[in-house]
């Protein structure tokens, strides 16, 4: 397979990357999380706020870093909201496995834009940030 | 005044910048490579490979140990790479050479033989605010093993050292100067003879971080006035594993034995061990034989090419490079001291410099994105990461053109706004 930066950068990915959905503080926020990558400096903060349940009523997100680590932040926000604690590990670990694991998923649904970054293994820890940082906030 | 600048005049003519790139094989099996992140670390030229590997298949034995002719073979190998760091560096006796794995090592080892034994509570300790963290970290270690202060000498918007500042910096508790010779970040070449001399007239000894500045400027530790110079062999076109501290032998005569083991000890007994004098005492155990044949097979390479002459070139290539992608719109250079060597770093608006490395790694360059170990001075620019592209002795016009090109289509791609 030849590589461009279209590879990586797809449409959605620039979007999100450029016009980030959900970015900044959440006031009455239930969990928070923040991860960095100290090989590059990135930083990514995710804030919820769940109810009772367990549902995820509201996802922001607070990112420094390259387009890649606030793109999945913002994919993170959509495709979280309003999903169960359960939902949203599972999607998590579904983002992990398209980026990281040897065999894919075959459809990865809606983190599909994100299915590039197998192809740039220094940009994997970008793409992953925000989710680590879903996952440490949901261990709270 | 600098030592690089005089330089700059000499003319090229007996120096073919095509005929140095065809030494490093790595081109010609990688013909795309447009290779700008020397200074992270550097290619190796063929007579280092082939100087290393021929040892292994002709002369390979411990050295210092045996008394058998391969023994005597390699051990006179490994001192003759000695001589040549000696020469390389100007210093005045090779017993002043220690061989460590690197300038990172060689910091470490000034702070916890040097440092520990002089440095004391209420103390302090000068760096500068553009040091690489190999020169900022055992500092703090030692200050916060001895309750000692570090304090910093901070840089201008140029990222040029503030040396109107300096003198209030140094009092009779400055014990140590630390400052780097070249910044591997922002390009800057700092005035270390003029440092070195405040420093010392105020009871300090000096430490030069010479990482960066090794493959880029001539050295001349005599000139520079310093106590201590480090550098990597793995930038000046050598292996990994290998560098070299240097020090003024009555200093070095009076630390304490650093790392223990074999070889830097005269006799070993339960009840009493003796050491072995400089540069011995400082090297226990199995050296990295390789790495050390190898730096001297590689400092032999630059002194044929000139080390001057390669100064020269890599001065040109700066000046293309700052004038064409300083020229791109959106680009602003970071690191504009009037005084610099072989370094771009820059930033695109409304790009982050990783995005930048990605699009242009695409185009087959390669060029580093990030801090480059240099937080507290990306911190005094306000930023978190900056694209740095770093010229050696291969590097070509071709490859600064082809930065520029690789920025404009990165731009394309993935300006804000797309």
């Amino acid at each position: 397979m030849t590589l461009d930066a279209k590879t990586l950068y797809r449409d959605t990915v620039l979007d999100h990357g450029n016009r980030p959905r959900n970015e900044g503080p959440l006031p009455g926020a239930t969990h928070e999380a923040t991860v960095d990558n100290p090989l590059c400096g990135d930083r990514v903060t995710v804030r919820l706020r769940a109810d009772d349940a367990g549902r995820l009523l509201e996802v922001r997100f607070e990112a420094r870093g390259c387009l890649i680590a606030r793109a999945s932040a913002s994919l993170l926000t959509e495709l979280a909201a309003g999903r169960t604690r359960e939902e949203a590990l599972a999607l998590a670990r579904a983002l992990d496995d398209l980026v990281e694991a040897a065999a894919p998923p075959l459809d990865a649904g809606a983190l599909e834009p994100l299915r590039g970054v197998r192809e740039f293994p220094a940009r994997k820890a970008c793409a992953t940030l925000a989710w680590k940082a879903l996952e440490r906030a949901l261990a709270r | 005044m600098t030592l690089v600048t005089p330089l700059k005049q000499r003319a090229l003519e007996s120096f073919d910048p095509r005929l140095v790139r065809r030494d490093f094989p790595i081109f010609e099996r990688n013909p795309g490579l447009v290779f700008l992140d020397s200074g992270a670390s550097a290619q190796k030229p063929a007579v280092v490979i082939d100087a290393v590997a021929e040892f292994f298949r002709n002369d390979y034995a411990n050295v210092h140990r045996g008394v058998y002719r391969l023994s005597a073979r390699s051990t006179e190998l490994y001192e003759d790479a000695r001589e040549a760091a000696r020469h390389f560096l100007n210093a005045a006796d090779a017993r002043e050479i220690v061989f460590v794995r690197g300038a990172t090592e060689g910091i470490n080892l000034v702070a916890q033989s040097h440092g520990r034994r002089h440095v004391r509570a209420g103390d302090e300790i000068l760096v500068t605010e553009l040091e690489h963290h190999s020169n900022i970290v055992p500092w703090q270690l030692l200050c916060s093993e001895k309750g000692a202060r570090l304090r910093v000498l901070p840089i201008d918007d140029r990222g040029e050292v503030r040396l109107e500042e300096l003198d209030g910096l140094l009092g009779p508790r400055t014990r140590i100067v630390a400052v780097s010779h070249v910044s591997n970040s922002l390009g800057t070449v700092l005035p270390v003879a003029e440092i070195s001399r405040r420093a010392r007239a105020a009871g300090a000894i000096v430490v030069v971080d010479g990482a960066q500045a090794a493959p880029h400027v001539p050295v001349d530790v005599q000139a520079l006035g310093c106590d201590f110079y480090v550098f990597s062999g793995h930038k000046v076109y050598g292996p990994t594993g290998a560098g070299a501290l240097w020090g003024r032998l009555p200093l070095l005569e009076a630390m304490p034995p650093w790392q223990g083991g074999g070889d830097m000890i005269l006799s070993v007994r339960f009840d009493a061990t003796t050491y072995r004098d400089p540069p011995h005492k400082f090297e226990a155990g199995t050296p990295d034989i390789l790495g050390v044949l190898g730096l001297g097979a590689a400092l032999d390479w630059i002194a044929a090419k000139g080390v001057d002459r390669l100064a020269a070139h890599e001065g040109s290539l700066l000046a293309r490079a700052t004038r064409t992608i300083g020229a791109l719109p959106g680009v602003r250079i970071v690191g504009t001291a009037r005084d610099k060597a072989a370094i771009l770093s820059f930033v695109v608006q409304g790009i982050h410099a990783h995005d930048v490395g990605t699009a242009l790694d695409l185009d087959g360059i390669a060029v580093r994105t990030g801090h480059h170990c240099t937080q507290p001075a990306m911190d005094r620019f306000g930023l978190e990461a900056t694209v740095r592209a770093s010229f050696g002795a291969y590097s070509t016009e071709r490859d600064v053109d082809a930065l520029a090109a690789g920025l404009e289509r990165a731009r394309a791609v993935l300006g804000p706004g797309r």
